[in-house]
């Protein structure tokens, strides 16, 4: 249906348009070059405004959780409509404030920092498969390709806390860099797991790898590796329970203090994107990216539009590990840092390193019904 | 016990129960108060804006005794007197700087003719400092217009002072 | 054309970064030229199809080396100016260096090759498996033992180094999560029954 969609879009509006202006023998290469300009676009807007929406469905569950409303007043048209239009005005808001440079502070990586922490939370996107054949760069290091991007979205960090020339904002970019390291490597050696299980690099083949059932996608054989892969991810992203980068009560907001308006706005929508992204592969990864849950089930199986593999399982999926997010960050109080290191290193290492033995044996053995 | 404790922490034991109550609550009774739709009670003692009253012939009450402005812990009371014409004793300037007052209520419990009370009027706002200056006038006024809350709130709360 | 144009562009950054690398003032400066011109060689591998190098290389060297690279250059206040003090007395020992590394990458590399000719790489990749996967079956074949001896000087000079930096456990005092996590009630609290008139504790009980 989408693919569709793309290419009516190409064929009756790109390809005249193309035709027209650039001469002929670089007609091809520009239509191929705006298509993917394309896709691009409709991959990067809809996960904008996701962000945007998830700052709203953060205060709005975190509220419920406390047994408040969240924001209910701002709404469109003089309509309030549960308070849906607040991103909006956000933004607007911060867009209008004027970015403050500190006195001392290093000017161009200051600017370059909340860039340096966005790119690589919106360029992992485009080896993220949404269906069998809706995915942007279909390549065959599609693991490897997302590991080196989230191991990038630090550098935003530490610029930042060290461009600002502030030590509250170089602490918490020390913090959160000595801890994305570790947890990097620990999620590493998960993504390993799920790379033996699938025997692939490429996220479309790892997700076709998992078709059969419920039972049959990776959650299951690889249960710790999942656990450790998504609290990795928590703390990848320096989210609650482990936002000690941030720690407003020790450090003010950690590395981002001195950044304002739009500058910081970024840097709010890297955190955001990079939880969407973590979500997703979570989903992708361990629970059947767009397969159906329903798909061999004995009774509901047999509907066709439920068990039918489709775009929406994914987004579906990908909403419930936002809302585990959420739910972690309005239950647990933040760890103390020493207790986040050893989480990493003494606790979720050993676990993928024994899970990795765990999941070769399991796959030369050829353990039903996930392996044969 | 030792094995039972390892399943635990490995399991998350301690974690799904947190998550289980926290899930909970996501669906209790929300309790928020939606402030321009709907208040909260307020208690007869309610410390709010303040006033001046008057007895019912339209004499105003204050005698310029400035125990208010002794016991006043921020310095918010200035006062000055003079002798009126009748050869009472009346003040001349009364100003509450709404800035530094802290709504202690002293200045009501030290008053001995019940002349400053402090209202319940609490949705107020000034756009210049000045505007948060209540001058004798103001006060006054103040107090004209909501008498009738004044008196009340003072009767039922007779019994207890 | 394109890939050409492509080449050349990451080259000319890959050179320029690189001369920075050793000629800026600032030393978080030059880890971050450092970690741009490890940005363009891994474009250039691309270019050359081999996407598992590119992208170890950014995730090995960009994603940990480097990070921590900048770590301890950010904390550490280096005075360049005494860092500079020696330049021309080791100018000669320096040139000499640069000299035998020219001639050497010029023997392995050959003039003939310089120019960029993507075609004849690329042609040894066979097309549907991936470059990943035959770098695995040639690292784990062939070359098995090297690449073993590799992983094995690796694992010691990680213990060498934690024996290195490793204090004496008397010397540290942490607490133990996992003793206070198992604390229960009884070890730390006693009820007693007591007689309020008499202040008697009389028969100690325990209450649970």
């Amino acid at each position: 249906m989408i693919e569709n969609l793309f290419n009516i879009i190409s064929d009756h509006v790109l390809a005249p348009v193309v035709g027209w202006i650039v001469p002929e023998g670089y007609a091809a290469s520009t239509l191929y070059t705006l298509e993917v300009l394309v896709k691009i676009m409709a991959i990067l807007l809809p996960l904008l405004l996701c962000v945007a929406y998830l700052t709203y469905a953060e205060r709005k569950i975190i509220g419920y959780i406390q047994c408040r409303l969240g924001p209910n007043r701002v709404g469109f048209f003089g309509f309030r409509f549960w308070g849906l239009g607040q991103p909006i005005a956000d933004v607007v808001k911060l867009l209008f404030k004027e970015i403050i440079i500190p006195t001392g502070a290093n000017k161009r990586l200051f600017v370059m920092a909340p860039v340096l922490a966005m790119a690589p939370s919106l360029a992992a996107w485009a080896v993220i498969p949404f269906d069998d054949t809706l995915v942007l760069a279909d390549i065959n290091a599609g693991l490897l390709y997302i590991l080196a991007l989230t191991s990038l979205a630090v550098y935003g960090i530490i610029v930042a806390g060290w461009a600002s020339n502030s030590k509250y904002a170089f602490l918490g970019a020390m913090r959160s860099a000595a801890q994305i390291v570790s947890y990097e490597i620990a999620m590493g050696f998960a993504l390993v797991c799920v790379l033996i299980a699938a025997g692939s690099l490429n996220l479309g083949q790892i997700t076709a790898a998992q078709s059969g059932s419920i039972l049959h996608w990776y959650w299951l054989p690889l249960l710790p590796i999942f656990l450790v892969y998504f609290i990795s991810g928590v703390a990848e992203t320096n989210r609650a329970p482990f936002d000690v980068a941030e720690g407003e009560s020790e450090l003010v907001a950690g590395f981002h203090v001195e950044y304002g308006g739009m500058a910081f706005s970024i840097f709010f929508m890297a955190e955001y994107a990079n939880m969407v992204l973590i979500a997703v592969l979570t989903a992708v990864l361990f629970c059947g990216g767009w397969l159906s849950p329903f798909q061999g089930l004995p009774l509901l199986g047999n509907v066709s539009y439920l068990s039918e593999p489709n775009i929406f399982w994914l987004l579906l999926k990908t909403s419930l590990f936002l809302f585990m997010f959420l739910w972690l960050r309005a239950t647990f109080p933040r760890y103390r840092y020493d207790q986040i290191m050893r989480l990493g290193w003494k606790v979720f290492l050993p676990i993928t390193i024994i899970w990795i033995v765990v999941v070769s044996v399991m796959v030369v053995a050829e353990a039903p019904p996930w392996f044969n | 016990m030792n094995i039972k404790h390892y399943f635990r922490s490995f399991l998350l034991w301690e974690l799904l129960k947190g998550l289980r109550l926290t899930g909970r609550y996501l669906f209790r009774r929300k309790i928020t108060v939606q402030y321009p739709e709907e208040k909260t009670p307020q208690s007869p003692r309610f410390r709010g804006l303040h006033a001046l009253r008057r007895y019912p012939n339209g004499e105003e009450r204050c005698i310029a005794c400035k125990l208010c402005e002794a016991v006043c812990p921020a310095v918010a009371i200035t006062i000055e007197s003079e002798q009126r014409d009748d050869g009472t004793r009346r003040t001349t300037l009364y100003d509450i700087d709404l800035a530094k007052c802290i709504f202690c209520g002293f200045c009501e419990e030290s008053c001995p003719v019940d002349s400053i009370v402090e209202t319940r009027i609490y949705e107020y706002h000034g756009e210049q400092r000045s505007d948060l200056l209540m001058t004798k006038e103001r006060l006054l006024e103040v107090g004209d217009m909501a008498e009738q809350q004044i008196a009340r709130d003072r009767a039922t709360e007779a019994l207890y002072r | 054309m394109l890939e050409q144009s492509i080449f050349y562009i990451f080259a000319a950054l890959l050179v320029v970064s690189a001369g920075l690398v050793i000629s800026v003032r600032n030393p978080v400066h030059s880890a971050l030229f450092l970690i741009l011109s490890f940005f363009c060689s891994a474009a250039i591998w691309l270019i050359l199809q081999a996407e598992f190098l590119a992208i170890a290389l950014i995730l090995v060297y960009v994603g940990a080396v480097m990070v921590l690279f900048l770590f301890v250059v950010m904390m550490l206040d280096i005075n360049v100016s005494t860092l500079r003090e020696g330049f021309s007395r080791f100018l000669p020992v320096g040139l000499l260096v640069a000299l035998l590394m020219l001639v050497a990458m010029g023997l392995i590399v050959g003039t003939a090759h310089i120019l960029p000719d993507t075609g004849s790489v690329a042609g040894q990749v066979e097309s549907g498996i991936g470059n990943t996967r035959l770098l695995g079956r040639v690292l784990f074949t062939e070359y098995i033992y090297p690449f073993e001896v590799a992983g094995a000087i690796l694992l010691v000079a990680i213990i060498a180094a934690i024996s290195l930096t490793m204090r004496k456990p008397r010397a540290r005092r942490t607490p133990k999560p996992g003793n206070q996590v198992n604390v229960k009630r009884e070890a730390r609290v006693r009820l007693v029954n007591m007689d309020s008139a008499t202040g008697n504790t009389g028969e100690q009980q325990q209450d649970d």
